[in-house]
């Protein structure tokens, strides 16, 4: 499969309410990050979870964040950055607004 | 349940026994493994060798072995910055079954590694995790106040060095290549091996000081 997102892409994490197992955590819903990364396709968790093989591959993405855009009180300098692995529908373009 | 406790009539050991399991969850494990064994589905051996396959690998022979090569060796730490199974595997090590992505902690970077949602952790280079690695005060602070969680590991990082947090959350496996320590020139591959630390390979920590 073709990914949707290339390394420097702005990505927002989406922000949505998700009951199965999913694996993207709360605290990066709605944060807007930059694609560090293309890793591989992997079968999704909300379905994989559930005794298949989780579908179509969908490809997963590294996305770095910088601290202060996490935390509006972030205690160190602007230059802290976190990364996290991030499914591909779980990304969004980030001109598009949840 | 491994023993059964009948009251409080016998003198109870000075140290404590491991407790036993409490939770509801806890017991819902146990008795699934109980029923698994006895369906026949694996046997209690094939556990024990699971666990002892586990248990044989250790920071020391194994993730040791290959941040000190990429200590030495330039060609082989650019091929591990690359792709980490496949240079892991050049050592004749088990890369584990996913990909694996190596950090390099340099002098205006400094990399540390966190599984938020549950313990992912690279048990092929670095075994099992311990236990405050998998704590949901850990998973829970270091991406949130990373600069003091590692202070209180006594890693104190400078505000000029960019601290970068790794939340393994999905697919992926990382392996902190900490900076090699001054005052090492020339010394051979196996005594480097001996400053690297577990900590240092998540990243909570530096490799050891020299001296």
């Amino acid at each position: 499969m073709t990914p949707a997102f290339r390394v420097g892409d702005r990505v927002r994490v989406d922000d949505r309410y998700e009951p199965r197992h999913h694996r993207t955590p709360a605290y990066v819903k709605g944060k807007v990050g930059e694609v560090e990364r293309v890793c591989l396709a992997h079968g999704r968790p909300e379905i994989l979870a559930y005794r298949n093989d989780g579908g179509p591959p969908r490809t997963v993405y590294r996305v770095r964040l910088r601290q202060c855009d996490l935390w509006p009180d972030y205690n160190g300098p602007a230059h802290d950055t976190l990364e996290i692995e991030i499914f591909e529908h779980w990304l969004r373009p980030v001109e598009a607004r949840n | 349940m491994a023993h059964e406790h009948h009251g409080h009539d016998h003198p109870h050991p000075f140290q404590p026994d491991h407790p036993e399991p409490t939770s509801y969850y806890e017991l819902l494990g146990m008795a699934l493994n109980e029923l698994l064994i006895e369906k026949g589905v694996y046997t209690a051996g094939d556990m024990r060798a699971m666990i002892e396959q586990l248990e044989a690998v250790s920071p020391e022979t194994h993730g040791a072995k290959v941040v000190a090569r990429a200590w030495v060796d330039p060609d082989f730490k650019a091929a591990l910055l690359r792709d980490g199974a496949a240079a892991v595997s050049s050592l004749g090590l088990d890369p584990g079954y996913t990909e694996l992505t190596a950090l390099e902690n340099t002098p205006r970077l400094h990399n540390v590694v966190v599984c938020t949602l549950c313990s992912c952790y690279p048990r092929s280079l670095l075994g099992r995790p311990p236990a405050w690695y998998k704590s949901a005060s850990y998973r829970s602070r270091l991406v949130r106040e990373p600069r003091k969680v590692l202070a209180e590991f006594g890693t104190t990082v400078p505000d000029d060095v960019e601290v970068r947090v790794h939340d393994s959350t999905a697919e992926l496996r990382y392996v902190v290549v900490p900076m090699r320590p001054e005052g090492t020139e020339g010394w051979s591959e196996e005594d480097l091996a001996t400053l690297v630390t577990r900590d240092s390979m998540i990243g909570v920590a530096r490799a050891k000081a020299t001296r």
